[in-house]
C-alpha cells in the first residue's frame, strides 16, 4: 500500500466550513444557555427522519452571529442503531468502539478507578451509554423556547432522553472560580504548516496541524489519522467525497472528528476549604496555593511565568488588537524560563495538561549539538528530557461549567442542604483520542510519575488513589528559589467523574450519509 | 560493585501440554497482569537478587507473513516457554538459587516442555537451553535490588523528615540543609533504623573483560572499516532496492488480541513488553542485525550505564535476542508508563534506532537509508508493534511504583549525601531532587 504521506505539490483542498460542524472551530461563548441532551435512538427511522430536518450549525463564520447553534454526535452504539455497516464501523478508532468505559486497562489509565468507577457513572458505563449527545447552545432567555421547536415531529418517536445535561453561565469560569478555556490550540485552517516527517522542530508553537482535529487532513505526522473509507459502490457514499490519500475511497471521517465528554463534579467548597486550612486562613496564601494549583493567577488566568520575548506561532495571531492583545498577555509563554518549577510548579494543572515543550530541549544550535542530544547527551539538568513532545497530544477543548456560581468566600462556609452539584462538562476535540485526550490524561494529568515527580496527581484531577509500592499519592510539591520544596499533604479528591462517553461528530455530509443508508 | 546479569531460558511445549502449562502459569498471579511476589511455584520475591522476571509462551502470531509476504514455505515451530529474568551477581548462581528454592515449581512448569527430565539437575538444564541475548540493556549497570530497596527507603525517610518540620527546614540555607539530613540520616544509620550498604568488591577479572571488550569493538571495527568502506556501494544498492519493495504488513491491530495484551497492562507504574517477529529473508538484512546488534551492545555495555538508553530514559531492562537460526527475533522489555506512551517515545525520541534494528523485520512500516522513515508512519508503526507483541503470562518487578526515574534521583539523592564538598549550584540542584 502506498504511503498517506502528503505528496510535495499536493495540495490538499482548502476547507469546505459548509461540512464542518461549527464545534470545531468556535466554542459559541456567547450562546452563554446550553444543555446536552444524552440520547437513545428507540427508533431508527424516525431519528433519520429527525437528523434531516436537525438545524446542525455549521463552521461557516455568519454575520450577524448565530442566536441559536445545533450540534449532534454519536457513541460507536448509536452507529450501529442507525444499521451503519460493521465493516464501516471496525475502521473507526478502537478507542471510539471500545468506548470510554469499555475496558478496565482504559479506566486505569484514565483513572477511573474507585470514586471514579464507571460503575458509579449516571451514565456512560457499560449498560448506560448514549447513543447520540445533541447540544444546544442559545442566547440568554432563549433556549426553553427553542427547545421544542428543534424537537419537532419525530423527536419523541425517535429518542428517549437518558438525561438533558445543563449547564450555567459563571462568566468566563469554571466551578473553582478560574478563568476556564483559556489556551487552546490553534488550528491550521489554511494548511500552511509543513511538518518535517524525519526531523526536530526545536520550538514550541502553538498552531497545530488540522488533521489533529479534523479527520480527513494532514497530521503533526504529515499522516492521514486513520478513519472510516467506504467502497465507492458502497450504499450511500455517493453523499461522500474522495478521500484525500485514497482517491478511489469515499471519506466518512472528512470534516468529522471525535469528541471526549466527561460529567466532572467538582468539590468547590472543598477545594477552598482545604486551601484554606492549610493556608492557616490566610486569605492571600490560601489565593498563591490556589493559583499554584492552577499555574494561572486568580482570578485573570495570567501565566505565573514570564511572558517570552519572541512571538510563538499560533498565539495572538486573530481577532482584533484588544483580543490578540488579551492572548499574548495569557498564552506567550513555555516554562523554558522556570526549568526549577519555581513559578509554575511542575505538577500544576495547566503545566500538566500542556507542558508547552519542543520535540527536543534546549534548541539545539548546530548539527553536533543536536546529534549529541538525538544519543541521549548534553543535558543540564536530571528532569530535562523527561517529557514527551507537546505537538503530538494537543487538545481543543469546548466544555462548560454547570451548577451555581460560588465565590471563593461563600466556599467556605458549609453547605446548606440543598446546595447544588457544581462541575464541568468536559467536551474535548480530537481525531486521535489515544495519543491526544488518552495521552494527556493518562500520563500527563493523572500520572503519578509525571516529569520526574512522585507520590501527586494532578491538585485538581487527581483521584489520589494509592499506587502500589507508593504509600500515598495525595501530595503537591512547591519548589523553592533556595531551599528546600514546600510539600502539601493529604490532599483530598476534588473532582470526582460521574460519566463520559466517547462520540463521533461527524460531518454534514456523513450526516446525509447516515440519513440514507438503512432506511 | 556487583554487575546485572540475565537469562533467557526456552523449550518448546509438549504437544498436548499448552492448556497445563497455561493454567499453572496463570495460578502464580493475584490477577491476570498481577504476579503473587510469593507465589508457591516461582517465589518471587524470595529472590533478593531478582529485578525482574516473566514466563511468556513464545506464540508468534505472524508466522504467516513470511508466506504471504515473500512467498516462503509456511515455517513450522514449536510453540517456545521463555523464562526471562534480570538479576544481580552471576548466572550461575542464579540458576542455582533458582534450584535451591522453586526447584518444585520449575519441575512442574518445565515438566511441560520437551526434553525435560523431572528428576535431572534442573539448573543444568537450564542452562543448556539457554539463549544469549544480541544485545541487552540495563539502566543502571550495578545498581543492584538490595541498593534500589535502600536507597528508596533513605528517601522516604527523609522526606519525612523534611515534612516533620517544614517551618524550619524552609528558612534554611541549602547547606544548613544538606548537613542537617546528612546528620539525620548518620543517626538513623546508627540505630539502624536505615541501611546503606556499600557496594560489594566487583568479581575478579571483571574489569578487565570489560576493558578488553571495551576496546575490542572499536578496533575490531577500525580493522573492519576499510573493508566495509569497500562494500559500502554494494551495501546500499541492495538495501534500497529492498526498501522500496518490501511489503508492509501493519493493519489495525485486531480487538481480541489488543484486548489479552491490554487486560495485562498498567497494573504497576512499569509495565513489560514482549514481542516476536521474522527477519526479513536472506542475508543482508540478518547480517544487518548481527552486526547492528553487536555495535549497539556495546554502547548498552558501555555508554548507556546510567539511566537512559539514547533519549529513553524510561526502560529498566531490556533484551534483544535470536531465535531459530537467527530467523527470528524475540524483543523485551521493561518500560515506564503505558503502551502509548512507551511507542510514543519511540517515535519521537529514538525514531531512527528504532528503523535501525525493526526494519529488518518483516513487515514493519517501510523506512529509507535505514533510520528513516518508518516508525514516522505512526499509526502503521503502532499496529505493526501490537501486532507482534505477545501476552506475557507472569510478570514481576521487584519495585512496584518505581521508575526508573525514581531509582536514579535516589540514587543521586544518597550520593549528595555522602558529598560534602558539593559547590552551592550542586546542592540547589541536590535539594530540588526532592
Amino acid at each position: 500500500m502506498d504511503s498517506t504521506l502528503l505528496k510535495d505539490g499536493k495540495m490538499p483542498g482548502s476547507v469546505d466550513y459548509d461540512d464542518v460542524q461549527g464545534l470545531v472551530r468556535f466554542g459559541f461563548k456567547k450562546l452563554t444557555e446550553a444543555c446536552y441532551f444524552l440520547l437513545r435512538i428507540k427508533n431508527a427511522q424516525a431519528a433519520r427522519e429527525w437528523l434531516r430536518s436537525a438545524p446542525v450549525t455549521t463552521a461557516v463564520e455568519m454575520k450577524p452571529a448565530p442566536r441559536t447553534a445545533l450540534q449532534i454526535a454519536f457513541t460507536r452504539q448509536g452507529l450501529e442503531r442507525l444499521l451503519v455497516p460493521d465493516d464501516v464501523i471496525v475502521q473507526f478508532s478502537p478507542e471510539f468502539i471500545s468506548g470510554m468505559a469499555g475496558e478496565e486497562n482504559r479506566s486505569r489509565r484514565l483513572g477511573d478507578t474507585q470514586a471514579n468507577s464507571p460503575a458509579g457513572w449516571r451514565w456512560g458505563a457499560s449498560g448506560s451509554v448514549p447513543h447520540a449527545v445533541v447540544i444546544l447552545f442559545a442566547e440568554r432567555g432563549l433556549l426553553e423556547g427553542w427547545k421544542p421547536s428543534i424537537k419537532g415531529e419525530f423527536w419523541n418517536a425517535a429518542f428517549e432522553e437518558i438525561a438533558c445535561l445543563p449547564t450555567s453561565d459563571l462568566g468566563g469560569t469554571e466551578p473553582f472560580g478560574f478563568v476556564d478555556g483559556i489556551s487552546q490550540p490553534a488550528l491550521d485552517w489554511g494548511q500552511t504548516r509543513k511538518v518535517s516527517v524525519n526531523g526536530d522542530q526545536l520550538e514550541y508553537g502553538n498552531l497545530v496541524s488540522l488533521g489533529e482535529f479534523l479527520l480527513g487532513y494532514s497530521n503533526e505526522y504529515g499522516r492521514y489519522t486513520d478513519r472510516p473509507l467506504l467502497d465507492s459502490k458502497a450504499r450511500g457514499s455517493e453523499e461522500l467525497l474522495p478521500a484525500a490519500d485514497q482517491p478511489g475511497k469515499r471519506d466518512l471521517g472528512l470534516n468529522g472528528t471525535y469528541l471526549v465528554m466527561r460529567q466532572l463534579q467538582q468539590d468547590v467548597r472543598g477545594f477552598w476549604q482545604f486551601l484554606n486550612k492549610v493556608s492557616g486562613s490566610n486569605p492571600e496564601a490560601r489565593y498563591r496555593l490556589a493559583e499554584a494549583f492552577v499555574g494561572r493567577a486568580y482570578p485573570d488566568g495570567a501565566p505565573l511565568v514570564p511572558l517570552s520575548r519572541t512571538p510563538i506561532p499560533g498565539i495572538g495571531a486573530k481577532g482584533d488588537e484588544a483580543a490578540r492583545r488579551l492572548e499574548i498577555q495569557q498564552n506567550q509563554f513555555t516554562y523554558d524560563s522556570d526549568a526549577a518549577g519555581v513559578r509554575c510548579p511542575f505538577g500544576a494543572h495547566i503545566r500538566r495538561a500542556n507542558p508547552r515543550n519542543t520535540d527536543i530541549p534546549g534548541a539545539p544550535k548546530g548539527l553536533f549539538s543536536h546529534l549529541i542530544r538525538l544519543l541521549g547527551f548534553g543535558y543540564k539538568n536530571v528532569r530535562d528530557d523527561l517529557i514527551a513532545s507537546a505537538r503530538f497530544h494537543r487538545i481543543l477543548r469546548r466544555g462548560r461549567g454547570y451548577g451555581t456560581k460560588l465565590s471563593p468566600e461563600e466556599a467556605l462556609q458549609n453547605a446548606s442542604p440543598s446546595d447544588p452539584e457544581r462541575g464541568l462538562l468536559f467536551v474535548a476535540v480530537n481525531a486521535n483520542i489515544e495519543r491526544q485526550f488518552e495521552f494527556v490524561q493518562n500520563a500527563w494529568v493523572m500520572r503519578t510519575k509525571f516529569d520526574g515527580l512522585t507520590e501527586e496527581a494532578d491538585p485538581l484531577l487527581g483521584n489520589r488513589e494509592a499506587v502500589r509500592g507508593c504509600p500515598f499519592t495525595s501530595t503537591f510539591s512547591l519548589p523553592q528559589e533556595n531551599g528546600v520544596r514546600r510539600r502539601i499533604m493529604d490532599m483530598p479528591q476534588f473532582i470526582t467523574v460521574r460519566g463520559g462517553a466517547y462520540f463521533f461528530m461527524p460531518s454534514m455530509r456523513a450526516l446525509r450519509y447516515f440519513c440514507r443508508i438503512g432506511g | 560493585m556487583t554487575p546485572q546479569s540475565n537469562v533467557m531460558v526456552t523449550a518448546p511445549v509438549k504437544i498436548g501440554r499448552e492448556a497445563e502449562l497455561r493454567a499453572l502459569l496463570a495460578s502464580m498471579n493475584e490477577v491476570s497482569g498481577r504476579v503473587n511476589p510469593a507465589n508457591p511455584l516461582v517465589p518471587f520475591e524470595q529472590f533478593g537478587q531478582l529485578h525482574v522476571a516473566r514466563f511468556v509462551i513464545l506464540q508468534d502470531q505472524t508466522l504467516d507473513d513470511l508466506h504471504t509476504a515473500y512467498g516462503l514455505p509456511r515455517a513450522d515451530y514449536p510453540l517456545e516457554l521463555a523464562f526471562i529474568a534480570d538479576f544481580d551477581g552471576t548466572a550461575d548462581d542464579f540458576r542455582a538459587d533458582l534450584a535451591r528454592r522453586a526447584a518444585d515449581g520449575l519441575r512442574r512448569i518445565f515438566s511441560c516442555c520437551e526434553g525435560f527430565a523431572p528428576d535431572g539437575d534442573l539448573a543444568r538444564w537450564m542452562k543448556d537451553h539457554e539463549n544469549p541475548a544480541a544485545t541487552m540493556y540495563q539502566n543502571w549497570r550495578g545498581r543492584t535490588v538490595r541498593q534500589v530497596r535502600e536507597e528508596n527507603a533513605l528517601r522516604l525517610a527523609l522526606e519525612a523528615h523534611l515534612q516533620s518540620d517544614p517551618a524550619s527546614f524552609a528558612v534554611k540555607a541549602p547547606r544548613q540543609v544538606h548537613s542537617a539530613l546528612k546528620d539525620f540520616v548518620d543517626a538513623e544509620v546508627r540505630s539502624g533504623r536505615l541501611t546503606l550498604t556499600d557496594p560489594s568488591p566487583t568479581p575478579p577479572g571483571w574489569w578487565l573483560r570489560n576493558l578488553l571488550h571495551f576496546v575490542g569493538v572499536p578496533l575490531a571495527l577500525l580493522l573492519l572499516a576499510p573493508f566495509m568502506i569497500l562494500y559500502s556501494p554494494v551495501y546500499i544498492y541492495q538495501l534500497r532496492r529492498r526498501e522500496k519493495h518490501d511489503p508492509e504488513i501493519a493493519p489495525p491491530v485486531d480487538p481480541d488480541h489488543e484486548q489479552k495484551l491490554s487486560r495485562l497492562e498498567d497494573h504497576d507504574v512499569t509495565n513489560q513488553f514482549t514481542a516476536m517477529g521474522s527477519v526479513k529473508p536472506g542475508l543482508l538484512r540478518r547480517w544487518t542485525l548481527v552486526f547492528l546488534f553487536w555495535v549497539l551492545n556495546w554502547t548498552t555495555r558501555h555508554i548507556y550505564i546510567r539511566g537512559h538508553l539514547s533519549r529513553v530514559p524510561t526502560i529498566h531492562f531490556a533484551r534483544w535476542v535470536f531465535v531459530d537460526q537467527k530467523r527470528r527475533l524475540v524483543f523485551a522489555s521493561n518500560y515506564d508508563g503505558s503502551l502509548e506512551s512507551y511507542m510514543d517515545d519511540f517515535i519521537n525520541k529514538v525514531g531512527w534506532g528504532l528503523n535501525l534494528v525493526f526494519s529488518n523485520g518483516v513487515g514493519y512500516p517501510t523506512s529509507n537509508w535505514l533510520i528513516l522513515d518508518g516508525c514516522k508512519d505512526e499509526q502503521r508503526f503502532k499496529g505493526f508493534l501490537r501486532r507482534h507483541q505477545l501476552p506475557t503470562e507472569v510478570w514481576y518487578k521487584a519495585y512496584p511504583g518505581l521508575t526508573a526515574f525514581d531509582l536514579k534521583r535516589n540514587t543521586l539523592i544518597r550520593q549528595g549525601l555522602g558529598n560534602s564538598a558539593m559547590s552551592d549550584a550542586e546542592l540547589r540542584q541536590w535539594i530540588a531532587l526532592f
